[in-house]
C-alpha cells in the first residue's frame, strides 16, 4: 500500500518565535510545563508543516492550557476528551497536523478509555502526556500515576492505588510509537517530539514533568543532575544500551529479564549489552524497557517506533476506493435507488 | 360460499411470532407489495430487546404491524388480520385484534408444551373466542415441511420458510398478487436458486391453501388505492430518512458529512445507513463510547464538517457535558436522539417522548440550543435536513428528536430533488480577514463566523472556558453576562427564520389539541374523525420546539380549552406553561412504551368537550 502524506509542507522556514502566541503564560514560575512548551515550540519549525495546518487539542488541567500559548489553531476542550476530539479533527480534515496534550489524570483517569482506543486505532495523532503524578489544577490529589503509598490531599494515609505506567498502557493497546522525555532536558524532548511528528500513526510521548507546588521532586530520584546519568538511560535505535556517568554500565537480557550490568565486571563485555531496536513488532522487549525502574535505569528516548499502516491512511484509501467505485454519485441517485414508483 | 370481496379504505395486518420466525421480513414484504400496488402504508415493528429470547415464550414475541389504505397517518391501532406463528404470540397479541378480526394461527405449534410455556392451562380456542373472531387454524409447519421434503431441503431450511406460508394467506385475503414478493425473493437469494424455489413454492402453497378455505371467503378485502400527490415514491424508515436528510444537507451546504456515533437501540440504523455511503462522502466513525461519539463530532465540526452524532436517551445523558462544550464554542452540530422508554436503560425497543426535558435543559450552566422534532417516518428526512441547515447557518448545536416509533416504522416518501430543497449557507469566515474575531457576530442572527483550521490568517483558539468576543479567555463579570445573553439571543432569534405554527381542524373549535413530535399520525386521525362527527376540535402540531414559532402564544390564547398530548408525563405541557402561564392546559399522557391509539384520544377529547 502506497504511503500517503496528508499534511501540506510550509513554503517558508519558521522559527520557534513564529509559534509563540501573544497570550500571557499563566503557569507557576518554575513549572515543568514551561520547558515542555519551549520544546514544543522548537519542534514545530522542524516538522516543516504549514502553520495554518497545525491544530492543538487539549483536555483539562494545567498542561491543557497549552493551546493558548501556541500560535496555531487550537481547541482547549473538556476533561478527558482531548483524544476523542482530536480524532474527529483529523478524520474530518486529514491535512491537519494534530497535537494532543494532556496531563496524567486527564489522559489516564477520566480519559483513559479514549487514550487506549486512540492508540489502538493508530490514527495519525501526536499525543503528549505531561506526567507529574498529581492533580495540580485541583491542588494536589493523587492521580493514576501517583506512586503507591504516597500521601496526598485525598490519600492522607497513603494511596493504596497501584499506578499505571503509560508505556505499558500504550503497548498493551498495540501502540506503534512510545517515547519518554524529561522536562529538564528540553533539547532531547524536542528531538523526541520531532521523531513523534514524523511517525505515521499515533505517537505517545510521556514527559516526566515536575509540579513544584503539589508534587515537587516527584521525579527527582531519577532527574537530579547528581543521579540522572546513573538512574536513566537514553535509548537510541541501533546503539548499545549504555548508561552511567562513566558510560560503563549497560542493559543485558539474561534470558529471563533485563538487568543492569557493569562492563568489565564479572566478565561482562560490550558483546553482552543489548542493542536497542525500536522497530521490533513484538512488544515484549519494549514493554520491559518501558517498565524499567528501581535497580534498572528509567528508559528515556524513543522506546518503540513500529511501522503499521495508519488509520488515517486506511480511512482515506477506503474513501477514495468507494468514491471511485460507488454506485451513487450524488444524493439524488440514492433517493431514487431501489424500489420506487410513480403516482400520476 | 362464494368468494366475496369487501372494499375498504384501510386495513391493519399484524404478523407476530417467535423472534427468529421472520415476522419483520413478512411485514416488510407485505408493506412493500402493498405500496407498489398503489396503497399508502405505515408500518411499525415491535420486537423484544433480546435477540433470541427463550423459544416459545411471551418475552420472545416479535411483531410487525402494517397499515395499508388510501390515506394513512399511522401504523393503526388494532388489527383486522392477525397472523400468530405460535401460542405465545397469539396469547400476547389477541388484545391487539379488533373484535371480529380474522386470526391465522399455525395450529401445528399449539402443542401442550408450547401452550404451557405461553401460560395456557386449557385449550385457548374456546367457543366464545371462535364466535368473536374468525380463527383460521392453518397447518403452517406441516405444509411447509412437506414442501421442503418435496424440494429436497433440510428441515432447518424449510422451517425458515414458514413465514412465507403465512404471507401467502395474507396475500390472498387482501386480494394481492404474489408477483412483487416473488421478484424480491429472486433478487435476494439470486445465488441460491434452491432457496428461491422453496420460498416461492411455500408462498404459493399458503395462497392456494387460503383459496380453498371457505371460512375466509367472506373476509377478503380490497383496499382502496392511495390518493396521493403526483410524484415518485418509495418506502422509507425514519432512521434511513434521517440519514438521507443529513446526506442531502451535506451536499447542499458543501460541507463534508461526519457522523461520530456509538451503537444504541433504536438509533443504530442511522449510523448503519450512513456507513454505507462513503462514496457520497459520508465520514462515519464508530467511537469507543457515546462521549467519544459526540466529541469526535465536535472536533470534526471545528475542522469544518457538517458534524453529527446519533443516539438515544441514555446516550444523550452521556453526551451532556460535551453538548455544553458545543454550546460554548458555538460550533454547528446535529444531535439525533431517537427516543425510547426511560429512565436508565428503560425500554430500549419501545417508543416514548420522554427526552424532551433532557434536550431542552440537560446541561450545566445557561446552555441554550435549538430543539426540533420530526413527526413522521418520512419527514425525518426534512427535519434532519432542517436541523443541519439551522446548525450551519446559526452556528449552534441542534437536537433533533425522533423516536423508536418513527425511526423503525416506515412510510411512503415522495422523493424530492436535492436541488429543490432550501439552500444552506454556512457562516464561513474569509481567509486573511484582518477583522476576524472568534466571537464577532452577525447583527441579524447573532451567529459567529466559522474559521476552519487550514484557513490562512485566522488562527484562533476555542474551548470550554468563557471567552470575550475578541477570542481570549475572560472571567470578567460583565463579559460573562454579555456572552450568556448573546448565546441565548442567538437561539431566540432563530424564531425569525422559521414558519408560523399552523392550526388544522374546526376553525371555531372549543378545544385545541396540541401535540409534538412522533404522535402526529394518531392525533391527526383522531381530530379528523371528530370533525367529521361534528365535534368542535382544532389541532396544532409542533416540530419547532426551541425556539417555538412566534405565533404560538397567539394560537394558545384563542381557545377555551387546550389539551397537550404526549408520550411522557407532561414535559411539553410543562415547557409551554413556563412560557404561557396564563393559558390553562390539560394533559393527556401515556407512558406505556406504545404509540397513541385513535380511540383513546377521541375518548379523552370527547370527555374534555363535555366538561
Amino acid at each position: 500500500m502506497a504511503e500517503r502524506h496528508f499534511v501540506p509542507k510550509a513554503d517558508k522556514e519558521y522559527t520557534k518565535a513564529d509559534f509563540q502566541s501573544d497570550q500571557m503564560v499563566k503557569w507557576c514560575p518554575g513549572c515543568g510545563d514551561h520547558a515542555i512548551l519551549a520544546s514544543l515550540l522548537a519542534t514545530f519549525p522542524k516538522t516543516g508543516h504549514k502553520k495554518e495546518n497545525i491544530c492543538m487539542v487539549s483536555g483539562i488541567g494545567c498542561s491543557s492550557r497549552i493551546p493558548y500559548y501556541v500560535d496555531t489553531y487550537g481547541f482547549h476542550s473538556i476533561h478527558g476528551r482531548a483524544c476523542a476530539i482530536a480524532t474527529g479533527v483529523k478524520l474530518a480534515n486529514p491535512s491537519l497536523s494534530v497535537w494532543v496534550n494532556m496531563g496524567d489524570g486527564d489522559s489516564m483517569a477520566i480519559g483513559g478509555n479514549h487514550l487506549i482506543h486512540a492508540v489502538r486505532r493508530n490514527q495519525d495523532l501526536n499525543i503528549t502526556i505531561f506526567n507529574n503524578e498529581i492533580y495540580g489544577l485541583t491542588k494536589g490529589q493523587y492521580s493514576p500515576t501517583t506512586k503507591f503509598g504516597q500521601v496526598t490531599k485525598t490519600s492522607p494515609y497513603g494511596t493504596i492505588d497501584y499506578p499505571f505506567n503509560p508505556g505499558e498502557l500504550v503497548m498493551g493497546a498495540q501502540g506503534t510509537f512510545f517515547a519518554r522525555a524529561l522536562d529538564c532536558v528540553p533539547q532531547l524532548t524536542t528531538s523526541i517530539m520531532t521523531r513523534a511528528a514524523q511517525h505515521d500513526g499515533t505517537s505517545v510521548v510521556e514527559v516526566l514533568q515536575n509540579c513544584m507546588i503539589f508534587n515537587d521532586k516527584t521525579h527527582a530520584a531519577i532527574t537530579d543532575r547528581a543521579v540522572r546519568d546513573d538512574r536513566t538511560i537514553i535509548l537510541e535505535h541501533g546503539k548499545p544500551m549504555i548508561f552511567g556517568k562513566d558510560k560503563n554500565k549497560g542493559i543485558r537480557f539474561n534470558g529471563r529479564c533485563l538487568e543492569a550490568v557493569t562492563i568489565g565486571e564479572n566478565g561482562i563485555t560490550m558483546d553482552d549489552i543489548m542493542i536497542h531496536d525500536e522497530t521490533t513488532e513484538d512488544t515484549g522487549i519494549h514493554m520491559m524497557l518501558a517498565r524499567m525502574s528501581g535497580d534498572l535505569p528509567v528508559a528515556i528516548g524513543v522506546i518503540r517506533n513500529v511501522k503499521k499502516t495508519s488509520y488515517t491512511q486506511l480511512y482515506e484509501d477506503q474513501m477514495d476506493e468507494c468514491k471511485a467505485t460507488g454506485k451513487y454519485h450524488c444524493v439524488d441517485d440514492l433517493l431514487n435507488s431501489g424500489d420506487t414508483w410513480i403516482v400520476e | 360460499m362464494a368468494k366475496q370481496i369487501i372494499e375498504t379504505d384501510s386495513v391493519v395486518v399484524k404478523f407476530v411470532g417467535d423472534s427468529g420466525d421472520g415476522m419483520q421480513l413478512s411485514g416488510t414484504l407485505f408493506s412493500d407489495a402493498a405500496a407498489l400496488g398503489g396503497n399508502d402504508i405505515a408500518t411499525f415493528p415491535d420486537y423484544p430487546a433480546e435477540i433470541r429470547a427463550p423459544h416459545n415464550t411471551i418475552a420472545g414475541v416479535s411483531g410487525y404491524q402494517v397499515h395499508i389504505g388510501s390515506h394513512i397517518y399511522s401504523s393503526g391501532d388494532k388489527c383486522d388480520f392477525l397472523v400468530a406463528m405460535n401460542p405465545a404470540s397469539f396469547r400476547s397479541n389477541l388484545k391487539w385484534a379488533k373484535k371480529g378480526a380474522t386470526i391465522i394461527v399455525d395450529i401445528d405449534t399449539f402443542t401442550d408444551e408450547a401452550m404451557t410455556k405461553a401460560g395456557y392451562t386449557s385449550n385457548p380456542f374456546t367457543d366464545e373466542l371462535e364466535r368473536e373472531y374468525t380463527i383460521v387454524k392453518a397447518p403452517v409447519t406441516s405444509f411447509t415441511k412437506r414442501i421442503g421434503e418435496e424440494k429436497g431441503a433440510d428441515l432447518k431450511t424449510s422451517e425458515k420458510c414458514r413465514n412465507m406460508f403465512a404471507l401467502g394467506i395474507i396475500f390472498y385475503v387482501t386480494n394481492k398478487s404474489l408477483k412483487q414478493t416473488e421478484t424480491y425473493l429472486e433478487r435476494k437469494f439470486a445465488k441460491k436458486p434452491a432457496v428461491v424455489e422453496l420460498n416461492k413454492a411455500v408462498l404459493r402453497e399458503g395462497y392456494e391453501y387460503a383459496e380453498k378455505l371457505e371460512l375466509i371467503h367472506s373476509h377478503i378485502v380490497e383496499v382502496s388505492h392511495a390518493k396521493m400527490p403526483d410524484g415518485k415514491y418509495r418506502n422509507i424508515t425514519g432512521n434511513v430518512a434521517t440519514a438521507w436528510g443529513l446526506l442531502a444537507a451535506s451536499e447542499r451546504s458543501g460541507r463534508q458529512l461526519f457522523l461520530g456515533s456509538y451503537p444504541i437501540t433504536p438509533a443504530t440504523d442511522v449510523m448503519v445507513e450512513l456507513a454505507k455511503h462513503k462514496s457520497l462522502g459520508a465520514r462515519v466513525f464508530q467511537a469507543e463510547d457515546e462521549i467519544a461519539g459526540i466529541c469526535s463530532a465536535i472536533g470534526a465540526s471545528y475542522a469544518g464538517a457538517l458534524a453529527c452524532t446519533s443516539t438515544s436517551g441514555p446516550g444523550l445523558s452521556l453526551k451532556s457535558e460535551a453538548l455544553g462544550l458545543a454550546v460554548m464554542t458555538e460550533l454547528p452540530l446535529v444531535v439525533v436522539d431517537v427516543q425510547r422508554g426511560g429512565p436508565s436503560t428503560g425500554l430500549p425497543t419501545k417508543t416514548e417522548q420522554s427526552d424532551l426535558n433532557q434536550a431542552l435543559y440537560g446541561r450545566n450552566g445557561e446552555a441554550p440550543l435549538i430543539v426540533v422534532a420530526a413527526s413522521s417516518s418520512a419527514n425525518c428526512f426534512y427535519w434532519a435536513y432542517t436541523a443541519a441547515k439551522l446548525a450551519l447557518e446559526h452556528m449552534t448545536p441542534v437536537i433533533l428528536l425522533t423516536d423508536g416509533y418513527l425511526g423503525n416504522g416506515s412510510q411512503l416518501f415522495r422523493i424530492p430533488k436535492v436541488a429543490d430543497l432550501p439552500g444552506i449557507t454556512p457562516r464561513l469566515a474569509t481567509p486573511n480577514d484582518p477583522n476576524y474575531r472568534p466571537f464577532r457576530r452577525d447583527e441579524e442572527t447573532f451567529a459567529r463566523e466559522w474559521a476552519i483550521p487550514g484557513m490562512e490568517g485566522l488562527r484562533h483558539r476555542v474551548g470550554g472556558l468563557e471567552k470575550c468576543p475578541d477570542g481570549p479567555l475572560s472571567t470578567d463579570p460583565e463579559n460573562h453576562a454579555l456572552m450568556v445573553h448573546n448565546r441565548q439571543e442567538k437561539v431566540n432569534r432563530v424564531a425569525n427564520y422559521i414558519p408560523d405554527q399552523e392550526v388544522t381542524g374546526d376553525p371555531n373549535a372549543d378545544l385545541l389539541v396540541v401535540g409534538w413530535g412522533g404522535t402526529s399520525g394518531a392525533l391527526t386521525l383522531a381530530v379528523e374523525e371528530m370533525n367529521k362527527e361534528g365535534k368542535k376540535v382544532a389541532y396544532t402540531h409542533f416540530n419547532y420546539i426551541c425556539p417555538l414559532p412566534k405565533n404560538t402564544g397567539e394560537i394558545l390564547h384563542k381557545y377555551k380549552k387546550i389539551v397537550v398530548c404526549e408520550l411522557n408525563n407532561g414535559q411539553f405541557a410543562g415547557y409551554l406553561r413556563t412560557q404561557f402561564p396564563e393559558c390553562p392546559m390539560k394533559q393527556y399522557n401515556k407512558i406505556m412504551g406504545l404509540p397513541f391509539e385513535v380511540g383513546e384520544l377521541k375518548d379523552c377529547f370527547t370527555k374534555i368537550l363535555g366538561e
